[in-house]
This record gives C-alpha cells, sequence and structure tokens, in this order.
C-alpha cells in the first residue's frame, strides 16, 4: 500500500503543474491536445491524473472516452460526453450538468485507438471494482481473473479494503494473493503468498503458479551464465536426446545444421558426374556408409556446404552442456511454487483416488445392473441367456417408446420403468415357454437357441427402430453433478443408477430369502423332483423365474439407455461383461454377482487410469486378467459350498 | 482288425467326389479356363465358402466330436488371416516401394526401403515405424510358419489354462467368447501395430503375380481351397475314425468315467482344441486373399457364434454335416444379403431380405435346435434308414452338458 502511494506522489511530484487540477473537466482542459490525439506513449500521466483527482465524473469521462462516448466541440475545443439522439448529439459537460444538443458536423468523436483503450480500461478496474453493484464488482474480478496483469495489483489492494459484501471480499482476497505471488516486486511477499495457499486445489492457482515455473532450454558452453535460475542441468542421452541436443546447438549458431537424409540424397543426386558421385560408383550408393563418404568427397572438393555428419554431431552435443532455466529469476520464488505444486499434485493424486473410487463404484452399479437379471437366469436357474442383451436393449426402447407419448421427462420415466418390466417380463415369459423349458438338460444349446433368439431379436429391433442412436433423456432434476471440489465429482445420473442398484440388491434378497416365490425358486432348482412332489409346480414357478430375471433386465435397460445411446446394439455391449460379473462373482449368489460387478468395475477403472487415452486395451487386459483368475478360483470370488455345488 | 480309412468311413470317398467334380464343374464354368458362365466374383465367393467350410469341419471336429463348444475358434481364423495378410501387405507394398524409388538418380538404401513401406502402410494410423510384431512379414516362410505357431501357440496356452481349472461346458464357451472379445478390442486399437479398425488391404493381389488377372488367381485359389478341404477331410477321417475318435467322444459322453479309465483328459482335450484352431488358422490363410480385406470387425463373437450355427444347422457329429452346413447357410446368406431374392410384400409389412435374413436365420436356428438337433445330415438318416436305438431319448452320461442318446448317433 504504502509503495503504490509513494509510487502515485512521485508522479504527482513529476507531473506539470497543469495536471495536479482538481476536476476532471479541468484535466480534461488542460490536456486538450494529448486527448484530442492521444499515444500510449503520452497519455498514461493523464489518465492517472483523472484516476487520482477523486471526481465522481472521471469515472463517467474515462468510460465515455474509451467507448467513443466523448467529443469535441469544434468550435470551442471543449469537451462533452455525447449521445447520439436524431440527427445530432445530446451533450453533457464533464461537470455532469446538461449541456443541451449539438448536430453532428459540430462535434467530432474522439477515437482512441486500442492501445489507448487498454490504459483507459486498466484505470477503469479500479473504479468498477468499487462500484456500487455488485454484479459489477463481480464481474470485475471475472475479467481480472481471466486475464491477470501487474497493472491490477494495485487497484484490487486499493478496493480490497471497502469492499462490504463477504463473498465478493472473500473472492477479491483470493485474486489479491494470486497477483501478488506473481506481480508483486517483493519477492518475499510473493513467497508469503505462495505459502499462503497451503496445498489448495484451485484451478486459478496452478494457473497462477505454472507460469512461474515455465522454463527454456539454454545451451553453454562452459559454465551457465551466473545470473540464470536454473532448473535443473540435462545430460544428453539421459534427460534429452542427442537429436534434440543438436537441435539446441542449432537453434543458438553454435553449431551447422545437420544433414538429413533426404538433403544428402538431393545434393548427391546433384552432383552425378559420368555415373560416379564424388569418385564413388552410383551403384555402391545402396549403402549409407558409401553415401556419407561421398558426400565428405564432394565436401572435400567444396561443391556441397559442409554439414554436420553424425561424428561431427556426438562430438558437438558432448562439447556443450545444458540446462533447463526458469524465466523467473528469483530463486526463492521459484523453489517456493515448485514446493506449493508438489503439495497440490500430491494432494490432487489423493483426490483422483477418491474420483476414480467413485467413477469406479458407479461403473461397478451399472455391470451389477446389467448382470443381476442374469444372476437369476444364469445364476440360480443354470440357463444360459444370450438374448439377455436384448432384453436390456427391449427396456431402452421401451423408455424411448414411452418418451414419444409423454412429453415429461419425470413422467414418462416413471412409466417406462414399470412399463419395461412387463414387456421383457412377458417377453421373458414366452421365451421360455417356446424354447428354454425344452432345453434345460441341454446348457449348450439353449446357449445356441438363445443365441438364435438374439440375433433375430437384434435385427426385429433394428427393423423397427432403424440403426441410428434413438434418444432416451433424464428428467432435469438429474442433470449436473454432484461437485466436491475441483477434481471430486459425481453425476446425479450415476448416483441415480447406484441407488438402483442398492435398490435391486435388496429387492433380490427381500425375494429370495422371504417370500414364498424365493423359497419354491430355491427348491425348484436345488432339486426340482423333490420340489415337484412337495406340491410346487416347477413348470410355473421356471416359468415366473425367468420372467423376473427378463424383466429386471427390462429395467437396467431403461437405467443404461439413460447414459448410453439406444441402438439395437446396446445390449451386446454388455452381454460378455455380464457373463463375466456373473462368472467371476460366483454363480447362484447374488453377493458373488456384487463383488464380481465390482471387481470388474473397479478393474477397469484403474487400468483406464493407468492409460486414460485407451479404453479399448483396459478392456483388453481386463478379459485377460478373468481369464487367468478364473484360473485360481474357477467358481468365482463367492462359490456355493456344499452339495448344490456338485454340477 | 484293422481297416483301412476309406473302408471304415465310405462317406470319405462319396465325399471326396463330389468335392471333384464340384471343383471341375467351376473351372470349366469359370471366365479364366472355361465357358465363362461362372464370374470371377461368384468363384471368389464358392472358394471363401470352400473356406468356411473347412473352418467348420474344425468346429465340428471340437464340438460335434469333443463336445467343447468353443465360441472363439473364429479368433483362429482371422489370426491366420492377419498373418498370412501382413506378408501380403508387406511385399506387395515392398514392389510398389521399390518401383517408385527407382525413378530416383541414386538406387534405394534398405533403410529408405523399409521407411518407404512402414510409411505407406501406417500413414493411415498416423505412425512411420514398422511394429515389432512385423519384424518376419518381409519372408514367406517365417510368415507361413507363423501362421501355424502363433495361433497354435495361443490355442495351447489358452487351452492349457482352461482345461487345467477344469474349466467345462458353458463357463468354457463363455470363456472363448472372452478371449475373441479381448482380441478383437486389443486390434482395435491404432497402436496395436496392425492398423487399427482399418485392417490390412488389398489382399487379393499377390506379389511377383501383377501380370495374372483376378480371374486366374479367384480360381487359383478355388483349386488350393478345396484342396485344403479335401485333405483336411480325409486327416479327420483319420482321426475321428480310429481309437482317438472313440476316446475324443467318450469325454464329450461322459469325461468324469474317461478319466477314471486312466486316460488324460486334458491331454485329448488340448491336442484337439490345438489342432482344430491351427485347422481354422490355415482356412484364414486361404480366405482372406480372396476376400481382399480383413479387420477387427472379422473377431467379434457372433463370427464364431455364427461357425456354431453353420455347424449345428447341418448336423453335427458328422463331418459333412459340417461342411453342408456351413455350405448350406453361407451361401444362403450372400443370396439374401445380396438382393437377389425377391421381397414379399404382405400388404402393411414389406419382408426386404436384406433387412429379414438375420430373423429368419435365427428363427429357423431356433427351430433347427428345438426340433431338429441332427440338423440337415439327419436327412440322411432318413434316406438311408438309420434309426437310433430307442432309449427314451436318455442322457448318455450323468453331466447336464451330455448330449441325449437320440442326438449322439453318427
Amino acid at each position: 500500500m504504502r509503495l503504490i502511494l509513494m509510487a502515485v506522489a512521485l508522479c504527482a511530484a513529476l507531473m506539470p503543474l497543469s495536471l495536479r487540477a482538481e476536476t476532471a473537466a479541468a484535466i480534461a482542459a488542460a490536456n486538450a491536445a494529448k486527448i484530442e490525439k492521444p499515444s500510449r506513449q503520452t497519455i498514461g500521466p493523464v489518465i492517472e491524473a483523472l484516476v487520482a483527482s477523486g471526481d465522481p465524473m472521471a469515472a463517467a469521462v474515462l468510460q465515455a472516452w474509451a467507448s467513443k462516448g466523448l467529443g469535441l466541440r469544434k468550435s470551442d475545443k471543449a469537451f462533452f460526453l455525447i449521445m447520439p439522439e436524431g440527427d445530432g448529439y445530446k451533450l453533457t459537460d464533464l461537470t455532469g450538468a446538461d449541456a443541451g444538443t449539438a448536430p453532428k458536423s459540430e462535434i467530432s468523436e474522439l477515437k482512441p485507438n486500442a492501445g489507448v483503450r487498454g490504459l483507459i480500461a486498466t484505470a477503469l478496474v479500479q473504479f468498477t471494482l468499487s462500484d456500487p453493484n455488485p454484479a459489477k464488482r463481480a464481474e470485475a474480478l471475472t475479467s481480472i481473473a481471466r486475464d491477470p496483469k501487474t497493472e491490477h495489483l494495485a487497484p484490487l489492494r486499493a478496493a480490497l479494503a471497502g469492499e462490504t459484501d463477504p463473498a465478493l471480499n472473500a473472492q477479491k482476497a483470493r485474486l489479491e494473493r494470486l497477483l501478488t505471488l506473481r506481480f508483486d516486486p517483493d519477492s518475499a511477499q510473493r513467497v508469503t503468498a505462495i505459502d499462503g495457499f497451503g496445498a489448495d486445489l484451485g484451478i486459478d492457482l496452478r494457473g497462477a503458479l505454472n507460469p512461474l515455473l515455465a522454463t527454456t532450454r539454454l545451451v553453454a558452453t562452459g559454465d551457465a551464465p551466473p545470473a540464470a535460475n536454473i532448473a535443473n542441468e540435462l545430460s544428453p542421452g539421459r534427460d534429452l536426446t542427442e537429436a534434440d541436443a543438436y537441435d539446441l546447438l542449432v537453434a543458438a549458431n553454435l553449431a551447422p545444421a545437420r544433414l538429413t537424409a533426404a538433403e544428402q540424397k538431393a545434393a548427391l543426386a546433384a552432383n552425378i558426374a559420368g555415373g560416379m558421385v564424388g569418385g564413388i560408383p552410383l551403384a555402391d550408393l545402396s549403402d549409407q556408409t558409401a553415401r556419407d563418404r561421398a558426400y565428405t568427397a564432394l565436401e572435400q572438393a567444396g561443391t556441397v556446404p559442409t554439414a554436420a555428419t553424425s561424428d561431427e554431431v556426438t562430438a558437438a552435443v558432448a562439447a556443450h552442456r545444458y540446462y533447463d532455466v526458469y524465466a523467473e529469476p528469483d530463486p526463492a520464488v521459484t523453489g517456493a511454487a515448485k514446493a506449493a505444486l508438489d503439495r497440490i499434485t500430491l494432494k490432487q493424486g489423493a483426490m483422483e483416488v477418491v474420483d476414480l473410487g467413485l467413477d469406479a463404484l458407479s461403473l461397478s452399479a451399472i455391470y451389477f445392473l446389467a448382470a443381476i437379471g442374469l444372476a437369476i437366469t444364469f445364476g440360480v436357474m443354470r440357463v444360459i441367456n444370450m438374448a439377455h442383451g436384448e432384453f436390456l436393449t427391449l427396456g431402452a426402447y421401451t423408455g424411448y417408446v414411452v418418451q414419444q407419448w409423454v412429453p415429461n421427462y419425470t413422467a414418462s420415466i416413471l412409466i417406462a420403468l414399470p412399463l419395461a418390466f412387463a414387456v421383457t417380463f412377458a417377453a421373458g415369459v414366452g421365451i421360455e415357454r417356446l424354447v428354454i423349458r425344452h432345453l434345460y438338460k441341454r446348457p449348450l444349446e439353449s446357449l445356441l437357441a438363445t443365441f438364435g433368439i438374439s440375433i433375430a431379436l437384434q435385427q426385429l429391433l433394428k427393423n423397427i427402430f432403424g440403426t441410428q442412436a434413438r434418444p432416451l433423456t433424464a428428467p432435469a432434476w438429474l442433470d449436473g453433478a454432484l461437485t466436491f471440489n475441483d477434481v471430486v465429482s459425481i453425476s446425479y445420473i450415476r448416483i441415480a443408477i447406484f441407488v438402483l442398484a442398492l435398490i435391486f440388491l435388496c429387492f433380490f434378497l427381500w425375494l429370495m430369502k422371504r417370500t414364498r416365490l424365493g423359497l419354491e425358486v430355491r427348491a425348484v432348482t436345488q432339486n426340482p423332483t423333490m420340489a415337484a412332489s412337495m406340491g410346487i409346480n416347477p413348470d410355473r414357478i421356471n416359468m415366473l423365474t425367468f420372467g423376473l430375471g427378463s424383466g429386471i433386465a427390462g429395467i437396467a435397460g431403461v437405467a443404461i439407455g439413460l447414459y448410453a445411446k439406444v441402438t439395437s446394439e446396446l445390449g451386446s455391449d454388455y452381454i460378455v461383461q455380464s457373463f463375466m460379473t456373473v462368472v467371476v462373482g460366483g454363480v447362484g449368489n447374488i453377493w458373488g454377482t456384487l463383488a464380481g460387478a465390482s471387481m470388474i468395475g473397479g478393474l477397469q477403472k484403474v487400468i483406464e487410469w493407468m492409460n486414460p487415452s485407451n479404453t479399448l486395451a483396459a478392456q483388453t487386459y481386463m478379459i485377460l486378467f478373468i481369464i487367468l483368475f478364473i484360473q485360481f478360483r474357477p467358481r468365482g470370488i463367492i462359490p456355493i459350498k456344499g452339495r448344490a455345488a456338485g454340477d | 482288425m484293422k481297416q483301412g480309412i476309406l473302408a471304415r468311413n465310405p462317406s470319405v470317398l462319396i465325399f471326396l467326389a463330389l468335392l471333384a467334380l464340384f471343383t471341375l464343374i467351376v473351372t470349366f464354368g469359370s471366365e479364366a479356363y472355361g465357358a465363362g458362365f461362372v464370374s470371377t466374383s461368384f468363384v471368389k465367393t464358392l472358394g471363401k465358402t470352400l473356406c468356411l467350410c473347412l473352418a467348420a469341419l474344425a468346429m465340428d471336429l471340437i464340438w460335434g466330436y469333443a463336445g467343447i463348444l468353443s465360441l472363439g475358434h473364429m479368433a483362429f481364423f482371422a489370426l491366420g488371416g492377419y498373418l498370412i495378410g501382413m506378408w501380403l501387405m508387406y511385399a506387395r507394398t515392398e514392389e510398389i516401394v521399390v518401383a517408385a524409388l527407382a525413378q530416383d538418380a541414386l538406387p534405394a538404401t534398405a533403410e529408405e526401403i523399409r521407411q518407404g513401406i512402414a510409411t505407406q502402410i501406417f500413414g493411415v494410423v498416423g505412425s512411420s515405424d514398422l511394429p515389432l510384431v512385423w519384424s518376419f512379414a518381409y519372408s514367406l516362410p517365417i510368415q507361413l510358419a507363423l501362421v501355424i505357431l502363433v495361433p497354435g501357440l495361443l490355442a495351447l496356452i489358452f487351452g492349457w489354462l482352461a482345461f487345467r481349472a477344469r474349466v467345462t461346458g458353458v463357463y468354457l464357451s463363455i470363456l472363448t467368447q472372452a478371449m475373441t472379445l479381448a482380441l478383437a478390442l486389443y486390434l482395435f486399437q491404432n497402436d496395436s501395430g496392425l492398423r487399427g479398425n482399418n485392417g490390412l488391404s488389398g489382399l487379393q493381389n499377390l506379389p511377383g503375380l501383377g501380370d495374372v488377372g483376378q480371374d486366374q488367381l479367384s480360381v487359383w485359389f478355388f483349386w488350393t481351397s478345396a484342396l485344403a478341404l479335401a485333405g483336411a477331410y480325409i486327416v479327420l477321417s483319420g482321426v475321428v475314425g480310429g481309437k482317438f475318435g472313440s476316446v475324443i467322444r467318450a469325454i464329450r459322453d461322459d469325461e468324469a468315467r474317461v478319466r477314471f479309465l486312466g486316460y488324460s483328459v486334458e491331454s485329448y482335450k488340448l491336442f484337439i482344441f490345438t489342432l482344430t484352431a491351427v485347422i481354422c488358422a490355415i482356412a484364414g490363410v486361404l480366405y482372406y486373399p480372396q476376400a481382399g480385406i480383413i479387420n477387427p470387425a472379422e473377431l467379434a463373437p457372433i463370427a464364431s457364434i455364427y461357425l456354431a450355427v453353420w455347424v449345428a444347422i447341418g448336423g453335427r457329429g458328422r463331418l459333412y454335416g459340417a461342411v453342408i452346413g456351413a455350405a448350406f447357410v453361407s451361401l444362403m446368406s450372400s443370396l439374401f444379403t445380396g438382393g437377389r431374392v425377391p421381397a414379399i410384400d404382405l400388404g402393411i409389412l414389406r419382408i426386404d431380405w436384406v433387412d429379414w435374413w438375420q430373423v429368419l436365420l435365427g428363427v429357423v436356428f431356433v427351430l433347427v435346435t428345438l426340433f431338429a438337433p441332427k440338423g440337415i445330415g439327419g436327412l440322411f438318416d432318413l434316406a438311408l434308414h438309420r434309426r437310433s436305438p430307442d432309449r427314451k431319448g436318455a442322457p448318455l452320461g450323468p453331466e447336464d452338458g451330455s448330449l441325449q442318446e437320440k442326438e449322439a448317433l453318427e
């Protein structure tokens, strides 16, 4: 603060007497010539005088000037704020008083160039930062944060004291610290500012710190220049390749340009004389060393310019030293910034792990949802249903059709969920009655028959709905994401899917352990003959169970359709993963399915995190892992114990 | 009493005679060597069909005889195609690059040629280096050896892991399906070194045979495919006809009992798995130069399932069934999807076969599985009045996966 005051006082002392006038009008009048034809070099003191004058009109004058709202009356060279009105201008003089109107011909509009407008804008920052309207102040802060400059620091500090809004005050204080660490002339102040942030995760902080640590490559014949703030020394071959090192030398004019193979070839081809180049027969030049010899011969004859061959390159690279040098000259600041960035990176890493965990959880929930129908049909009944994927698709398309009829998204989803269950339940029961019940003893055949159903259904859906993706829109309250900080966030739709998965888990447990149907299902799967003799109708139970599994697949299809694109191939994208989930988890146990989904989802996210550019590879490695995993636990994570396991 | 293969399998002679007759008809009907009523593209289709029949033979051996429903054998087929495609593409590109560099004043260096080939082949995926897997692509003998070795080794390792862990039945099916999916996903990446989803193309041009027309090449490939099919048919008849065949059928019917009798079930399964993988790879080697292009979509799990569909429709557990099924379904498929079958107008609905063929295939497949487990091959039993002994359809073994007695007759 004191520094600024001193600077202002110094300016004031150096200024011509006329500049120390009281009002904006007086300053303008005194510097009329400069204002009329301003240039970037000369106008600075005038603008500062206007700012320093304390006249409430100064801000209006500056603003008008920057936006071509300041005019000069040709007759008496007086300045006015002008406002187009009809054919002429409405005039306001610089004290704020109305000055009537004037035709266009009498007024010349002042048009400062971009450089001057920039100076004015900077000067105006101070006014906008103290503007009575909080929205204006917030806007000014945002514009500074977007493009911070040294000049902003002083006005920002000046505006800090008068701030009444606590939120804006915090924002101003943070921005002031960010500007301090970049632009303050006092390095101790900057270090304090950097350390004050601790391990803050804000992107703005990283944006402010990173330029401090920007480096340039420097090449030196001996030791580095003593003034340079050296980040580290690079040794060729380890930190940078020989080619890069040589490029640096060439760029620093310390070595001649290197000869590329193509250039060499062109040079040789240009110097063919009587079937020879540099005394070497043309036919021998199908070899790089022969070409090098020919070129050296030409070099010695002086017909081609000297250029570095590879041994010369190696020698030149070894004769120099290479440094990364910070653009920022102060080692204390770069040290503090590096430490701060390290702290941030560490904390960010921890946060990324949390985020990864959330991602994995939601992917697991999706896999679980896709697989839970299979956990019933395959896990409990031991029927391989390859058409399971098509049931997912069917559910998603049901949701799409409902949205065509019910425009309200919330209502349509609420209708679609039970309707999808009904549709796929019916389809499941139909398939069970017509096909699967004949194949209970022949699992391989039921695999193939359901595959036949799968291709027929998939093509049928393609014929009906076309090949392009159909929209299934989530209600507005599921848009957006739950954000914890700049790193950790999770979209509401994924939370909804997670909740849905939990509901299904509870529903499944309740159904199997607490209801008559569950009891009968378990009895029929364990021993159909015995169950039948106890008065249970196995046919009916099998039909209901299969229908139930299919119905749940339909509901899962609606959920998956909300975030994936709905095409006839939606289901086939999930079918292999779903089977994997059930097999890895352990057949016949819902907790196993849960464990399988968690493992597959988690694993896939971890592999993707290690190699983020490549989700295809992640799936490949995941499947390979599963194949290996089955080696060690052939019956899955949670195997069935006892005699029921013997199949 | 020891009998020759042919004596034990009279069907082999009939099959070979029919195949020879078919080959002669196609040759004398081709544009290059005969009357020209069989177009070059149809010769190619027939040649490709023979390769698919060869793959179906392998599928029949592993599924119909050994009872292992592998849903990943088309991965080996495509792998064979990729391996031969690498040589075809490399050698062909080399010809082009050498011809282009010969225009220069200086003779080209080996490095320049290599660089030129790499840029030509991999420019499409934004790379100009030859990946490691292409190390031997310059040499036909090495690449041909790899055609056997790579799919063979993959099958050996995968089979060893799977059979050792006693993964059987539907679990094994799902596992093999996962294997082919993993391979397909891997090849879909651009940095897999095999041009990502662009795949390998231009395989129909044989290096060094630039002046031989496609009409001739197509017939040559047709002959080779027919020869390979005939050879495989004879060899496999021997394999399934002898004692070895009895053991693998016993494994299919009751694995535990065979194990208790002292046979090393895992070794038998592993042998069959690897053998069929290699046969599939050879079929792929012959198939893809006729198709001209290969991409990772060929490894999609659906392709392997189609293989099973062909064998099931043709009739499993008999070699000619697999051949008939593959030929019949794949030819019908190209007929229907090629738009050569008139659409049926039902008033409200127009059955356009390009769109509805898959629906028909799916439904037919379900019907065959349910009502005609013997497939088309069952018609021969009817014609020959061969009837199964009536054991009221009891399963042949205690396992859920065992065949019903009525389906097991050869």
